[in-house]
């Protein structure tokens, strides 16, 4: 450790707890948080949903809840006791020196008021006069690399978009110069592209100013990449704590380990190994949790795990974990085996699925905008197919026109080799078992009042046309496949957790034994450890079944581990398909490369970040010629503004859409 | 913002002419045979015939209809039955006698009642709060007509304050008839406190609770500032759409306040229409209340579109 | 093969106790006790009064309360107090049943312009706004002079229609919201028409919402049923009905005060309750 730093830290929790008071009970959210953020750094906090990430940064500045206390220990910023300030100081302090930024931008800022007023306000409450205090809002906007800022401050937050607005709230934040800035998930939401843009501005300013910053997320990717330490948070309490590459690379508590063996890493497929996952479920919030506070899903836990909770043990330089057996957390065994065998394609044989030229066109406010254009693909038996683009891109539309759900304007879909009629209410029942979807929120996916056996015993009798012991027996088998414990079955949707109630989802699906189902987002809302569960489960029943997917999510890891092919959109458009290591490992589309040099992962370094300019285009008005020529970094001239490229087969079964050639590209992205 | 207004101008006018074609389908055509619901059931079926020839009551009921609405677009409203006079001087009289009620119990019950919720929302859940929210939800509770007695024998009859009947004498100036008005107004202002209290409080505690209002907060400003720029503007909004609706009951749901205090306004002209069987006021008055309400409530989506920027300027770019 | 046992029975936890909080909030109980004593007295009737309250007509009119008469007497020599214990029935006879019929039937309304939208719901909505311009009681007063009776019965369904389009509304906002959660697309994608939709995966999840409109409603339908009687429409004389006591003897209210006064408290009392018990029932929710 260094010697101690003169000055005092920027931020520092010192055993911090906190309780909510719901329906009467008190319930601790965070246990005794010791964290010091110290000047000039970056800090990161990680945990899943409930683990008092938010209510560490809303402490900070003293803004909690209602019903929130504080029933021990301090946060101190600059030295000084937040929560022991008086009004005026604590207001100065938020005008002066600390600085927040959340989760959805457009909430954050008010909707009855101009932008340039709002950002003005952050200089006025500082006692700059009202013109220059303009004046400065305009620079701020600009240095947050707003093109054109005077026509954005004569706006209202809901005609910008959600990387503008939170530019916006970023260049307000930064305003005061602050001496600490708190980012709570400021990315959340955000297409793939835009969040590394807002990403790189945080950094570039943080370093301009060097502004101390913590740094608040789920996502351990987004950390690796901006952090210099890292904290993990498990029910309220810091199970581990130390350098970025440390902790990740060398994680020392069950937890930690346990998080990063969910995370499809290092471009690993579902052929080579399975996910792993962390058995049990999170503590609801509150709970009572004498001893260590994971002990219930810990693999190495023993009496006295159960009994004391773990003290603090130095690890590493700068790294520390609570728990009674670090020295074998990277032992910790496996809650599933990694080995899998699964069936190849069998691409001789017919697809199951053809779409042939999709075009959707949606009428909105008397424009006519081109959700999809000329889309044609087709799905093997047994095959996953990924969709990835980002928003605008159409990838729920096609989703929708296969299912029905939306009439495709021109172009068809094909199962089995017979034409579907466009709108599912004249499909008929075999049509209709056989297409089948998981949505992406599983709270409302399910009927809340109905119990789990009333909504798999209907699904069967619709699409299975079961009925009787018949069904009740297939209902069991079905429970089993998606490995749910048959106590569930009396139970209602909300009496069960995100990831099991996706199970009954999933269970529903099968009901019918579709031929292929729709994976849209199913994972986006889970924890990441759930999601590594549900990701198994999706695998296992393709390995059993020989059911197709086709599976839509914004995470490009997840895409990567399940897909056998991905086919990439861009307004509308297929840019390319192909299979997931070549559209991966290149050489790929210049949009492709652009979207992969964007997602940060935890093993981080590796690509070369590559910088869109501007926003995704409106599908309204697209580009003439290539529609991405807008923003591509490898535009080669006049040809990509003019002519659209066609969809051309590269190399076995590689389409791309693109004036450069294989060859060239695989030569410029070596 | 040009096209809400016209589609709303729109969507009301078909509302009012479907409301125009209920009030004549219910006065005029429902009760059946008019003649013989005015002239009894021992009048020969000769002199009831005539009388259905003479008003017309014999012709299809979509002619009479006709008849009727273009006269009323024309400000021809008929002929009452009961006073054997044209209706429009008297519904006006009576119209305005109500909207004078109105307008006091209004200016007496508005400013209380947002100022009321106000206070309870930003100091939501405390001792403040749970006074005016059950203490409103209680006022509100009370029938009109069982304030209104109350206050009439305590104020009026116990302690003498106040004169118990609201009309005033002929001619009396601004100022007596805003005496002999008090007692009314402050009984309707008294069922009306709690339902204005409660739609402001609940948007106060929403923008309080918003994430706007936390940026304002964090970005150092005070109270008092936030409160006055960030929350309030937004917080009132729905408070207008309530008082609009409200503005309707007041004018004509007053029947019963009427009645209590012995007021010539135009719930009662209505109630004694219905009672007399005079089917042609009945159908006029009951029009004039809902013409009334619609264009309230269509001056108050304006107004909310007005200052809701993102119905003023539609979507996003 | 590990199979992933049930966790969390949060809901359940909490809806022990919102119960919980029902019971000790000071609003509800006050609430809840004052509607049951004026459910017991409407049960007991004639058994708890001191005096019969529709025949014991003395020579004694207009006495001041005393000993022998803790309301005093009307203006038929009738004992005040025994009149108020027994008024609380026909009220609780017909506010309910108008509740009772609104709720019903503008929860069908409600349903089906909410899921069908389209023509159906842009036209019933329109009739429903034309409708809802006019104040309630000069709805009820028009059709009660159209239909050409005044009995208690008719009162109820009157009010029971007027009622209809206001749930009717409230239902229809919530069935819109419920349309966009998936599981609805779910039982489409499976083929179920819409009527099974409706009833079956809809109606559950909106009834909450319909419970709590429907207490609300029964106060205004007490509240209205009151106001009508009080003109002339409704329940009759010589009911103990309140509002009948007050139609009764408001023209001598000066000086005679406690012939009006304790109907009018006990009215209020009645509808306070009502809505004390309403407000609580929400507040738990909200919580």
């Amino acid at each position: 450790m260094s010697a101690v730093a003169p000055q005092p830290a920027a931020l520092e929790f010192d055993a911090l707890d906190v309780a909510y008071t719901v329906r009467g009970k008190d319930r601790q959210v965070l246990r005794g948080l010791t964290l010091r953020v110290d000047a000039g750094q970056t800090i990161g906090l990680v945990g899943e949903s409930g683990c008092g990430k938010s209510t560490a940064a809303l402490a900070a500045v003293n803004y909690l809840p209602r019903n929130g206390k504080i029933t021990g220990g301090a946060v101190r910023v600059a030295g000084k006791d937040v929560l022991e300030l008086g009004w005026g100081e604590l207001r100065r302090l938020r005008a002066d020196s600390v600085a927040m930024v959340y989760q959805n931008p457009g909430a954050a800022l008010n909707p009855s008021i101009k932008i340039g007023s709002q950002v003005a306000e952050a200089f006025t409450v500082r006692g700059v006069a009202r013109g220059e205090a303009r004046e400065r809002a305009h620079d701020a906007l600009a240095r947050v690399q707003i093109a054109d800022p005077d026509s954005v401050m004569g706006r209202y937050p809901h005609q910008l978009s959600g990387g503008m607005q939170q530019r916006v709230v970023i260049a307000m934040a930064l305003a005061k110069d602050p001496a600490l800035l708190i980012l709570d998930e400021p990315t959340t939401g955000l297409d793939a592209t835009v969040e590394a843009e807002v990403l790189d501005l945080v950094a570039q300013l943080q370093a301009e100013l060097a502004t101390s910053v913590l740094f608040i997320s789920h996502n351990l990717g987004v950390i690796a990449k901006m952090c210099s330490r890292v904290g993990v948070l498990y029910a309220g309490r810091l199970v581990e704590e130390g350098p970025v590459e440390s902790v990740l690379q060398d994680p020392r508590h069950p937890y930690t380990v346990g998080l990063l063996r969910c995370i499809p890493r290092g471009g690993v497929r579902k052929d080579h190994a399975r996910l792993d996952t962390i058995p049990g479920f999170l503590p609801s919030l509150g709970a009572e949790l004498p001893g260590c506070v994971f002990v219930e899903r810990c693999a190495l836990a023993d009496e006295r795990c159960h009994a004391e909770e773990p003290a603090a043990s130095v690890v590493g330089p700068g790294h520390e974990t609570r728990c009674w057996h670090h020295d074998r957390a990277s032992e910790l065994p496996r809650a599933e085996a990694a080995d899998i065998t699964l069936r190849a394609v069998d691409r001789t044989a017919a697809p199951v699925v053809r779409f042939a030229d999709l075009g959707k066109v949606f009428k909105q406010h008397g424009h006519d905008v081109h959700a999809l254009v000329g889309v044609s693909g087709e799905i093997w038996p047994g095959e996953t197919l990924g969709l990835v683009g980002e928003s605008g891109s159409g990838k729920t539309t096609l989703a929708r026109t296969l299912l029905g759900i939306v009439a495709a304007s021109s172009g068809g879909v094909e199962l089995d080799g017979a034409a579907l009629a466009p709108r599912f209410q004249k499909r008929s029942p075999e049509e209709l078992r056989a297409l089948q979807i998981v949505f992406q929120n599983p709270d409302s996916a399910l009927n809340r009042r109905h119990s789990v056996r009333r909504i798999i015993l209907r699904s069967l009798r619709k699409l299975a046309g079961l009925t009787g012991a018949a069904a009740e027996q297939r209902m069991l088998d079905l429970t089993h496949s998606v490995r749910l414990s048959e106590r569930t079955l009396t139970q209602k949707p909300s009496q069960l957790s995100g990831g099991l109630k996706q199970r009954v989802a999933i269970a529903r699906a099968f009901a019918g034994e579709p031929r292929l189902v729709v994976c849209d987002e199913p994972t986006s809302a889970l924890d990441v450890s759930v999601q590594a569960a549900i990701l198994n489960l999706l695998v296992e029943l393709q390995a059993d079944g020989g059911v197709s997917f086709l599976f839509i999510s914004h995470d490009l890891g997840v895409v990567r581990y399940i897909s056998d092919r991905i086919a990439v959109l861009y307004l509308g458009r297929l840019m390319e398909l192909g299979s997931a290591e070549v559209v991966f490992g290149g050489p790929h589309h210049p949009y492709t490369e652009a979207l992969l040099s964007a997602v940060p992962t935890v093993d981080g370094g590796g690509r070369e970040r590559i910088r869109l300019e501007g926003d995704i285009p409106s599908a309204a008005s697209p580009p003439a010629g290539c529609v991405f020529h807008t923003r591509c970094p490898r535009k080669l001239g006049a040809v990509c503004e003019e002519t659209e490229p066609p969809l051309l087969d590269a190399e076995d079964g590689h389409l791309m859409r693109c004036h450069i050639p294989l060859d060239e590209l695989r030569r410029l992205q070596r | 913002m040009t096209r809400y207004i016209v589609k709303r101008l729109g969507l009301a006018l078909i509302t009012l002419v479907l409301l125009s074609m209920v009030v004549f389908a219910t006065a005029q055509l429902l009760p059946g045979d008019i003649g013989r619901n005015i002239l009894g059931p021992f009048a020969p079926q000769s002199a009831v015939d005539a009388m259905n020839r003479q008003l017309g009551a014999n012709r299809p009921a979509v002619v009479q209809y006709w008849d009727w609405i273009s006269g009323v677009v024309q400000g021809d409203l008929g002929r009452s039955l009961a006073f054997q006079l044209p209706i429009r001087p008297i519904l006006a009289t009576a119209l305005g006698n109500s909207l004078k009620l109105a307008l006091e119990a209004f200016l007496i019950v508005i400013p209380l009642g947002i100022l009321g919720g106000i206070a309870a929302g930003l100091r939501a859940g405390r001792a403040l709060d749970r006074t005016v929210t059950v203490g409103g939800l209680s006022l509100s509770s009370v029938p009109e007509f069982v304030s209104g007695i109350v206050l009439i024998i305590v104020v009026g009859i116990f302690l003498g304050w106040l004169p118990i009947t609201a009309q005033a004498p002929d001619g009396a100036g601004a100022l007596t008839q805003g005496r002999y008005l008090l007692l009314p107004a402050i009984c309707l202002a008294l069922v009306l406190f709690g339902y204005i209290a409660r739609i402001t409080r609940a948007g106060v505690v929403e923008a309080l609770d918003s994430d706007y209002a936390r940026t304002a907060y964090l970005k150092g400003l005070p109270s008092n500032v936030v409160i006055r720029r960030h929350v309030l503007r937004n917080a009132l909004l729905p408070t207008i759409a309530v008082v609009a609706t409200q503005i309707g009951y007041l004018v004509g749901g007053l029947v019963v306040v009427e009645t209590l205090f012995s007021y010539q306004g135009i719930g009662l002209l209505v109630f004694n229409a219905a009672t007399k069987k005079d089917y042609p006021m009945l159908a006029a008055g009951v029009l004039v209340i809902g013409i009334i309400y619609l264009l309230v409530t269509l001056a108050a989506d304006i107004l909310i579109a007005v200052l809701n920027p993102r119905i003023r300027l539609g979507g996003a770019e | 093969m590990t199979v992933v046992a049930a966790g969390g029975g949060e809901a359940r936890a909490a809806r022990s106790e919102r119960l919980h909080l029902l019971r000790r909030s000071p609003s509800v109980l006050i609430g809840a006790g004052i509607v049951l004593f004026w459910v017991s007295c409407a049960i007991l009737g004639n058994h708890i009064t001191p005096y019969d309250p529709i025949y014991d007509q003395t020579q004694n009119i207009f006495a001041h309360p005393s000993s022998a008469h803790w309301f005093g007497t009307d203006r038929l020599g009738r004992d005040v107090f025994s009149r108020v214990l027994a008024g609380s029935r026909d009220i609780l006879l017909v506010a309910p049943a108008a509740t009772l019929l609104g709720t019903v039937l503008g929860t069908a309304l409600g349903l089906i312009t909410g899921y069908m939208r389209g023509i159906v719901d842009d036209v019933v909505s329109r009739l429903i706004d034309a409708v809802l311009a006019l104040p309630l009681i000069i709805i009820a007063v028009t059709a009660i002079a159209a239909l050409g009776t005044r009995s208690a019965w008719a009162v109820a369904v009157v009010i029971g229609l007027v009622f209809t389009p206001i749930i009717a509304r409230t239902v229809r906002a919530a069935v819109l919201a419920e349309r966009e959660q998936d599981y609805i697309q779910a039982a489409q994608l499976r083929g179920e028409r819409s009527p099974y939709i409706m009833f079956v995966e809809v109606l559950p999840n909106v009834m909450p919402l319909v419970l709590v409109e429907a207490t609300v409603r029964l106060g205004y339908a007490i509240f209205a049923v009151a106001s009508l009687t009080f003109i002339g429409f409704g329940i009759q004389v010589p009911s103990p009905d309140w509002a009948v006591q007050i139609f009764d003897n408001y023209t001598y209210v000066d000086p005679n005060w406690w012939t009006v006064l304790f109907p009018a408290a006990a009215i209020a009392s009645l509808v306070v309750a009502v809505n004390l018990v309403s407000d609580g029932i929400q507040q738990a929710y909200e919580r």
